[in-house]
């Protein structure tokens, strides 16, 4: 029979696979572990896709397993008590039925159909509806060990012939054993009872029937009775760890034959809506993005965000230490979208919406407006109250629900209060990711500690994930703190990269530029100062160039005087001159007549100058 | 001690297996030796019937369901061993009555 089985998934494998999974002898679970992820890794390269998949609906689990169970065969589930198998095999069952109009039979060997149908009821499942519509059969194995003895011979054809006869009925195409491993305690004779578990994984699979069986965690191996022995065609771990008194729910693939799957450890809720998988390294990094820009609400903010605001879609961080205004900045994201007439869910995990109302009312932000106009919920609560995983499912649901455009989570440190970085950063990569998918544009704040030299440190290393940084610090100097706000980064933007301060009053939120000495940045009432320095000095200055300027208009009216008195003294002497030549001329001629008088007188000859005198 | 009908048995079976016709044999022989007069006999072909087997919890087959006098008791297996058998009914065997 391993012969067989191996035979059959080598057809749709590669030849590699064949050669390795050939075993002589040993145990398949064992083979399982310590060759598949090898195998896997070069399936994941060469995508096979001949291996049918059974969609669970499960959000994010058929994502993790590309697709869902495999068809026809049978899944073992397994963890401790209470890790939620029983919850994840009904919901495989339940949406099988509802989605993908698969009717399912469900076996259970510990809990009554009526406790069953109270516990999933939670969750929103109506299992006497879905028996009523012949979509689902409940049936209840149990078995009471005082109440039997066993003589000699037997099998277990009663549960075959009970199992196929509930399939039979809806025809069903999925199955649930929920603990199979039940029937260990009940039937003394493990010889049997292993020989008959064997016949029926084999019968479930020539039935076609995707099946989902759960087992109890053991301390030496994957199951208490090893059932992974016989069910090797994909194995899934629930684990329910506690951590600073937080419990967390984790999924894993520990294998999956013939399919590439996500090998990671995934968190996992139950919620009001079932199951949902949060698969960590979101398995696709591909959401729309916008080239529309919004405002922040703050117009010198957006000034420095190259004048328009953000990107819509994008996420932004606020950081900063106590008391920077981190909140202030996020009411104003919140109102400014408000306005626009978006909605807006705000998360806040250290202050009640009443105060968070009134505390924004002081810097002229009235957000009591826009939730009575039904465009702004907030939602607070304690960090303390859930898991992170938990809140963020409880934000998946509200974010789902409300459909807001803006979402702002105030502050989004005090949600991994307790819990190191590295645990928080894939959680929250995952909220983001959701986010961007839905075109949301995202606001968080996080709280820094203290003064924070190095604030670059302690952003929960989120700081990577987020489109725009907003680093808000205090500077401390001549007695006072004053905020200053700057730019850390903006993708995609030009944005400018100077401090400038930021400056909370009755009118709301303004920035201001600061006073950029040689030595360093003037806030507050140094920067007043300095400016009123700066105001005398010019002052002082302007004064200076008046005087200036009136002294070289007399200088020039001088000089002017000067030219007119050589003006005037040039002309006298051009008077002079004129005169002199004209007194010559006038005495040349006269001497001329007298002396041509004197010449007619004489008789003299007069030829030279009687042809000059013609001329004339 | 003189009810007829004291003990109600309902024996389940899957078709007509050789441990299904051992069952019915060994039943009738151990009924005959130990309970003469005072038992009654169902047998019930699951392969037939399928719809009954979740009433009385059929897991195993064959299996013997002691419904009278209560409370209930099964008995899974062939039957073959009677000393196994009279303990799961809650029947003394005769032979330690005179003893």
């Amino acid at each position: 029979m391993r012969w067989r089985r191996n035979n059959a998934i080598a057809c749709c494998l590669n030849v590699s696979y064949t050669r390795r999974q050939r075993p002589t002898s040993g145990d398949l679970g064992n083979i399982g572990l310590t060759t598949e992820p090898t195998i896997l890794k070069m399936k994941a390269l060469s995508p096979n896709r001949n291996l049918p998949k059974c969609a669970t609906g499960i959000a994010g689990l058929d994502e993790i397993t590309s697709g869902g169970l495999p068809a026809g065969r049978p899944t073992l589930i397994c963890g401790s008590a209470g890790s939620g198998k029983t919850m994840l095999a009904m919901e495989f069952l339940v949406r099988g039925a509802t989605q993908y109009g698969e009717p399912g039979v469900f076996m259970m060997f510990e809990e009554s159909a009526a406790e069953l149908e109270a516990n999933v009821r939670s969750l929103g499942f109506d299992l006497e509806k879905l028996a009523a519509k012949k979509q689902l059969v409940l049936d209840h194995v149990h078995i009471e060990r005082s109440e039997i003895e066993e003589t000699g011979e037997y099998d277990l054809e009663g549960l075959f012939i009970r199992l196929g006869h509930a399939v039979k009925t809806i025809g069903a195409k999925r199955v649930v054993l929920d603990t199979v491993e039940a029937l260990f305690a009940g039937l003394p004779n493990h010889a049997i009872l292993r020989a008959e578990l064997r016949r029926l994984f084999r019968w479930l699979k020539d039935q076609g029937l995707t099946a989902v069986i759960t087992g109890e965690r053991g301390e030496q191996s994957l199951t208490r009775y090893g059932l992974e022995e016989y069910v090797a065609d994909c194995v899934i771990i629930l684990d329910q760890r506690i951590q600073e008194q937080i419990s967390t729910r984790r999924l894993r693939v520990l294998k999956y034959r013939g399919s590439a799957h996500g090998t990671n450890e995934y968190p996992f809720l139950i919620g009001e809506r079932g199951i949902s998988v949060l698969p960590i390294t979101s398995l696709r990094l591909d959401h729309q993005v916008s080239t529309k820009r919004i405002p922040t609400g703050i117009a010198r903010l957006d000034e420095m965000l190259g004048g328009k605001g953000v990107f819509r879609g994008s996420s932004v961080l606020v950081s900063g230490s106590p008391g920077t205004g981190k909140s202030s900045v996020g009411a104003k994201f919140v109102e400014t979208a408000c306005r626009r007439g978006e909605r807006v869910l705000l998360f806040a995990y250290e202050e009640s919406s009443a105060q968070i109302v009134r505390n924004m009312g002081s810097i002229g932000i009235d957000l009591d407006l826009w939730m009575k106009k039904g465009l702004l919920q907030i939602h607070s609560s304690r960090p303390t109250l859930h898991g992170l995983e938990q809140h963020l499912v409880m934000m998946h649901d509200a974010v789902s629900s409300f459909q807001p455009s803006v979402v702002v989570v105030d502050p989004i440190s005090n949600l991994s209060l307790y819990r190191n970085a590295s645990e928080v950063k894939p959680t929250l990569m995952r909220l983001i990711d959701f986010l961007k998918q839905q075109q949301i544009t995202t606001l968080f704040t996080s709280l820094t500690a203290g003064g924070g030299e190095t604030p670059e440190d302690s952003q929960l290393g989120v700081s990577s994930l987020m489109d725009t940084w907003l680093l808000l610090r205090n500077v401390e100097f001549n007695g006072e703190r004053n905020r200053t706000i700057y730019v850390l980064k903006s993708r995609g933007m030009a944005h400018s990269n100077q401090v400038r301060e930021f400056v909370l009053s009755d009118k709301g939120i303004d920035l201001v530029d600061v006073y950029l000495g040689a030595e360093r940045v003037l806030t507050g009432t140094a920067r007043v100062a300095q400016e009123e320095l700066e105001r005398a000095a010019a002052a002082l200055r302007e004064e200076d160039h008046q005087r200036k300027l009136g002294q070289l208009a007399s200088r020039q009216k001088a000089i002017e005087a000067q030219i007119a008195a050589l003006r005037a003294e040039s002309e006298v002497e051009a008077a002079e001159v004129a005169f002199t030549i004209a007194r010559e001329t006038l005495q040349q001629r006269t001497t001329q007549q007298s002396t041509d008088i004197m010449a007619q007188l004489r008789g003299a000859d007069i030829t030279g100058s009687g042809r000059k005198k013609e001329k004339r | 001690m003189s009810n007829p009908l004291a003990y109600e048995l309902r024996l389940y079976v899957a078709g007509q297996t050789a441990k299904s016709l051992a069952a019915c044999a060994n039943l009738q022989r151990i009924c005959e030796t130990h309970l003469a007069g005072q038992y009654r006999i169902e047998i019930i072909d699951l392969t037939k019937n399928p719809k009954l087997a979740a009433g009385d919890q059929i897991l195993a087959l064959p299996t013997l369901v002691r419904r009278l006098p209560k409370p209930v008791k099964k008995i899974i297996g062939d039957l073959s061993n009677e000393e196994r058998v009279l303990v799961g009914l809650d029947v003394r065997p005769i032979s330690a009555d005179r003893a």
